[in-house]
């Protein structure tokens, strides 16, 4: 029951990886733009969130307000800031978007105080739902799960399977080449970004009821999509799925179980700090690994 | 005698006289905030070797500054404690001495740099950042749950490394040791930036694929490179632990990390004082910035868009390219 659990809680750490993953992927595979910032949308999101469930009493409306909100602001940072990185190299990205970082953690600090919010999930998803006899879940989470793998289903419909999806990977493949064929690839890009935005926000307020929302709870996460999106091959919104819920389960089940195990191999004391030791670094472990097998990912996209 | 000359030695007659300047004027903390400002321009001397010559952007050296800075203090609590640090397979003594313990930190960080560069180096690109980062969160992470060694509280250096007749207590002396070793730094990217080795890099970073033509050793070479620069952080670390004396997992965080990066391309990439100059300029827009609002950060990041976006060479690049007009 407890590994039941633990792998379903994996699973919705993954998908929240995913969503941000794959805005990440996507900017990366079409527009080849290192965007450290990603994670500062997912704060951004959270803290809108926070605020507007606070003002409306409500945390559909506050979901509701922060998804456009937050794309709103990623088109702004858009406009203002990334478009001119496009052609730079990734020094200049990263060095860029950290600057970014900065800034909106800041801002956010001073505009919404440092002490943390809170972000309680809806009441009629705060009980525990029995997903096997005499194995209660809480139903948030399980929503969470459902909520991701719905939204994990759209993008693949949404790339895979339309007019605009075609772009995008078109735009991954070649954009020189779109560009040329009379495709507005500056709007293009808006879009996108517009888009990875919202997945970002969406993951901010997805986690703001499990974890606190705090100025910088953007970059953690951010690190762990990074790790996600080397291991599924940058530009693959399948390695990004893949690839986040690899982390997510192997982060959960490590720090659930790794100790344990130790503890009964080697004796409680020393054991379980190195338990827990290996447990937080296991994503890197598995990063490494994966890389050294192969240096581009599991799925390389084709570029 | 040329301007740049000029410069060199001015800057030079500057920081040899900063402690007498200071203590004239009665700013004696000023000291201590340019003994951090070098301690930060080695470190930053260290990734401008492999991120400016070698053109390998590492965004986890913030690992081998931690490391090093470790290395320091749990020998140096194992000698306070008469506790061997080690028993097996051979016993290894705790201990406080500087002449042991930095060499010790610099190798633990050699070696650490070359298990993490052998396999960061099998990518490139953005790969690389992504798992130099990923290496550094790695060992961030390790440190934090090493509870033997305060896990997320950090330790602290009881006493600062005993080094011969110095006295690294006293504020100058410290000081004056830290200089000397930052010019040795600078001398030795001066000289090995010509150098077959340097001139070997600095091809690799241009064009890769034609070195390995011309029968380079490329990655064994861009290897070398990352163990020093490794090795040069880490004796950065061992320098700042003895500074603040005390080491935490903060040492080795990613902003950390970004921190070095931004110090090295602030002041000009691939030049021998670039990242002096970037240890400089960034201390004292903290400071400067920082006293007219405790929010600098808002201010601070939009400058280094701005910086990145219109002064790619760097703050020593400009200059340089201005005393070479000059003649």
């Amino acid at each position: 029951m407890l590994l039941l659990e633990q792998i379903l809680n994996g699973l919705q750490l993954g998908v929240m990886l995913f969503l941000l993953a794959a805005g990440l992927t996507l900017v990366l595979g079409i527009m080849n733009l290192v965007n450290l910032a990603h994670g500062s949308l997912y704060m951004v999101g959270a803290f809108i969130a926070a605020s507007a469930a606070q003002w409306t009493d409500s945390f559909l409306l506050g979901l509701l307000i922060a998804l456009p909100a937050t794309a709103l602001v990623g088109i702004a940072v858009e406009a203002i800031a990334l478009r001119h990185l496009y052609d730079r190299d990734h020094l200049d990205q990263v060095l860029a978007t950290f600057g970014l970082i900065l800034f909106f953690n800041e801002a956010v600090a001073m505009i919404w105080g440092p002490r943390a919010l809170f972000l309680d999930p809806p009441s009629w998803l705060s009980g525990a739902v029995e997903i096997l006899p005499g194995a209660p879940y809480p139903a948030f989470r399980l929503a969470i799960l459902i909520l991701g793998l719905g939204v994990a289903g759209f993008l693949y419909w949404l790339v895979a399977r339309t007019r605009l999806g075609m772009l995008i990977r078109a735009g991954a493949s070649n954009r020189e080449m779109v560009g040329a064929l009379g495709v507005d690839i500056k709007r293009l890009y808006t879009l996108v970004f517009g888009l990875g935005a919202m997945l970002a926000a969406l993951a901010g307020v997805m986690a703001g009821p499990i974890y606190a929302v705090e100025t910088g709870m953007g970059e953690p996460v951010l690190i762990l999509a990074f790790v996600v999106i080397v291991i599924g091959g940058i530009g693959s919104i399948r390695g990004a799925l893949v690839g986040a819920v690899l982390v997510g389960t192997a982060d959960t089940l490590g720090r659930a179980f790794l100790p344990g195990l130790f503890g009964a191999m080697m004796g409680p004391a020393a054991a379980s700090g190195v338990g827990a030791a290996l447990a937080s670094m296991a994503i890197y472990i598995l990063m490494a690994a994966v890389l050294v097998w192969r240096p581009r990912g599991l799925f390389p996209a084709h570029g | 005698m040329n301007l740049r000359r000029a410069l060199l030695f001015g800057g030079l007659a500057f920081a040899l006289l900063l402690p007498l300047l200071a203590g004239a004027l009665g700013l004696d903390y000023a000291v201590g905030i340019a003994t951090r400002i070098l301690i930060l321009a080695l470190a930053g001397i260290g990734l401008n070797l492999i991120l400016g010559y070698g053109g390998m952007i590492s965004f986890g050296h913030a690992a081998f500054f931690g490391l090093g800075g470790y290395v320091v203090a749990i020998l140096s609590r194992h000698e306070m404690r008469g506790e061997p640090f080690m028993t097996w397979p051979f016993e290894v003594a705790g201990t406080d001495q500087a002449i042991l313990a930095w060499p010790a930190a610099m190798l633990a960080c050699a070696l650490a740099a070359l298990v993490i560069g052998a396999i960061s180096l099998r990518t490139s690109g953005l790969y690389f950042i992504m798992i130099t980062l990923a290496f550094a969160q790695m060992l961030f992470f390790f440190f934090v749950s090493l509870e033997t060694y305060g896990g997320d509280d950090g330790l602290s250096l009881l006493s600062r490394s005993a080094a011969g007749p110095l006295d690294l207590h006293d504020p100058a002396q410290f000081y004056y040791l830290v200089l000397v070793l930052v010019l040795i730094a600078l001398l030795a990217t001066a000289r090995w930036a010509n150098a077959r080795f340097g001139l070997a890099l600095q091809g690799i970073r241009d064009n890769e694929r034609r070195m390995r033509a011309l029968g380079f050793a490329t990655t064994r070479t861009k290897l070398t490179a990352f163990v020093i620069s490794g090795a040069i952080v880490g004796l950065a670390g061992a320098l700042m632990v003895n500074h603040t004396e005390f080491v935490s997992p903060a040492f080795l965080s990613w902003q950390r990390s970004g921190e070095i990066l931004v110090i090295v391309v602030l002041g000009g990439m691939g030049t021998v004082f670039g990242p002096l100059a970037g240890a400089v300029v960034f201390f004292m827009l903290e400071e400067v910035l920082s006293q007219w609002t405790q929010h600098w950060m808002v201010i601070f990041g939009p400058l280094l868009v701005l910086a990145v976006l219109f002064a790619k060479q760097g703050l020593w690049g400009l200059v340089a390219a201005k005393l070479d007009r000059r003649g």
